[in-house]
């Protein structure tokens, strides 16, 4: 039996209590998975767009300085828009939080290897991008450490979570995009979002 | 080379798009956006993202129209080939996104690595679905900037403005290799 993090078990805590936090999922698992502890319409899971899930995460969280944003992504996701950490590093938004679910694996596609698995360290080079906070995950004590931060709003964050490779059902999210993109908007904007 | 001196269409894009209520400025740079990336720099109502690649600009604009404010992305064209996957975003879901594409690879080009993606700029960009129009002089830029700026928000699309290297003045390599520019 792996002792490595499930990482359903983990976004439930990540999103106990959520109050008002936004919360962007990246292409494939972290988007079934932020939609397993419950969809909501401050989510915004994606069904493409691979590799933008941080750079949508600062977009927001620079239009909206007093509310809390958080990215749930993969290790495969994240890899595919690594300059995204320079980027958002030289910003330092202190409301976005990144948070990657890391099983070494593409889990969408058959499970293969991503760099993750070789020894690329996704939280160094966070770290060497310039993010001040880039702890690495391993257990549940810290990942409720984790959740605090998150909502304490000290960022930017990132933080690199081991997962288990596990294959899980998926919890599909809505899939129209403008669907998805209104009732965020009107979530956070109010009514008049629809008249803009 | 033909070069218009000191024109005047960044101020008034600036001016414009400070006039719209756009506040992310996301940025890959190239020479023919210099004065309007400074004038945008200066503006304490914008916020001015450098970006490691295009791409990034088309998600980060997302995520501002999420969350309420307006954007733009400047850009060169060989940047548009960076930006095709991600287009994705605002055209499965309806985001406003206004392109501002300085060209290479076209009028009077001196680098034949240029040619490729700036030839196909607009042919790539009108595949993927994107509204695509063109200023190829001075004096239009700033009427055409208006006009794509209200098509992206106000119809909810990714519309690109390329304009073009006769706007801009092709690079002179040659010379470059006689003396450095102040």
């Amino acid at each position: 039996m792996s002792k490595l993090l499930r990482r359903r078990e983990v976004v439930t805590e990540l999103l106990k209590g959520r109050g008002d936090l936004m919360v962007i999922g990246g292409l494939g698992a972290p988007a079934w998975d932020i939609t397993h502890a419950g969809d909501h319409d401050l989510n915004f899971p994606l069904w493409g767009a691979m590799g933008g899930a941080a750079m949508i995460g600062l977009g927001l969280a620079l239009a909206q300085p007093k509310r809390k944003v958080l990215v749930v992504t993969g290790d495969g996701e994240m890899l595919m828009g690594l300059g995204a950490l320079a980027t958002i590093a030289v910003q330092r938004p202190r409301n976005l939080s990144i948070v990657v679910f890391d099983n070494e694996r593409y889990g969408e596609t058959g499970m293969q290897e991503t760099h993750t698995a070789h020894g690329v360290d996704l939280a160094a080079m966070a770290k060497a991008a310039g993010f001040a906070q880039a702890p690495g995950v391993r257990t549940m004590g810290e990942v409720s450490k984790l959740r605090k931060r998150i909502h304490a709003g000290e960022g930017a964050l990132f933080a690199q979570v081991k997962v288990d490779p596990e294959k899980l059902p998926l919890v599909l999210p809505p899939r129209d995009g403008s669907y998805l993109k209104n009732r965020f908007r009107v979530a956070l904007l109010g009514p008049d979002a629809l008249q803009q | 080379m033909k070069k218009t001196a000191d024109p005047s269409w960044p101020d008034e894009v600036h001016a414009l798009l400070s006039a719209a209520g756009v506040r992310q400025v996301a940025v890959v740079p190239d020479a023919g956006h210099a004065r309007l990336i400074r004038l945008c720099e200066k503006d304490k109502s914008m916020c001015v993202v450098r970006l490691t690649t295009e791409e990034e600009g088309v998600a980060l604009l997302a995520g501002a129209w999420l969350g309420g404010e307006k954007g733009v992305l400047l850009m060169q064209s060989s940047g548009v080939g960076n930006c095709i996957n991600m287009l994705t975003l605002p055209i499965a879901c309806q985001f406003p996104l206004l392109m501002l594409v300085t060209m290479r690879g076209d009028h009077g080009e001196f680098n034949p690595a240029q040619i490729p993606m700036g030839n196909t700029t607009q042919a790539v960009l009108e595949a993927m679905g994107v509204i695509v129009k063109r200023a190829d002089r001075a004096e239009d830029v700033t009427e055409m900037v208006s006009g794509t700026l209200r098509l992206a928000f106000n119809t909810y699309r990714p519309v690109a403005l390329l304009i073009g290297q006769r706007v801009l003045g092709a690079k002179d390599f040659r010379k470059l290799t006689q003396s450095v520019p102040k």
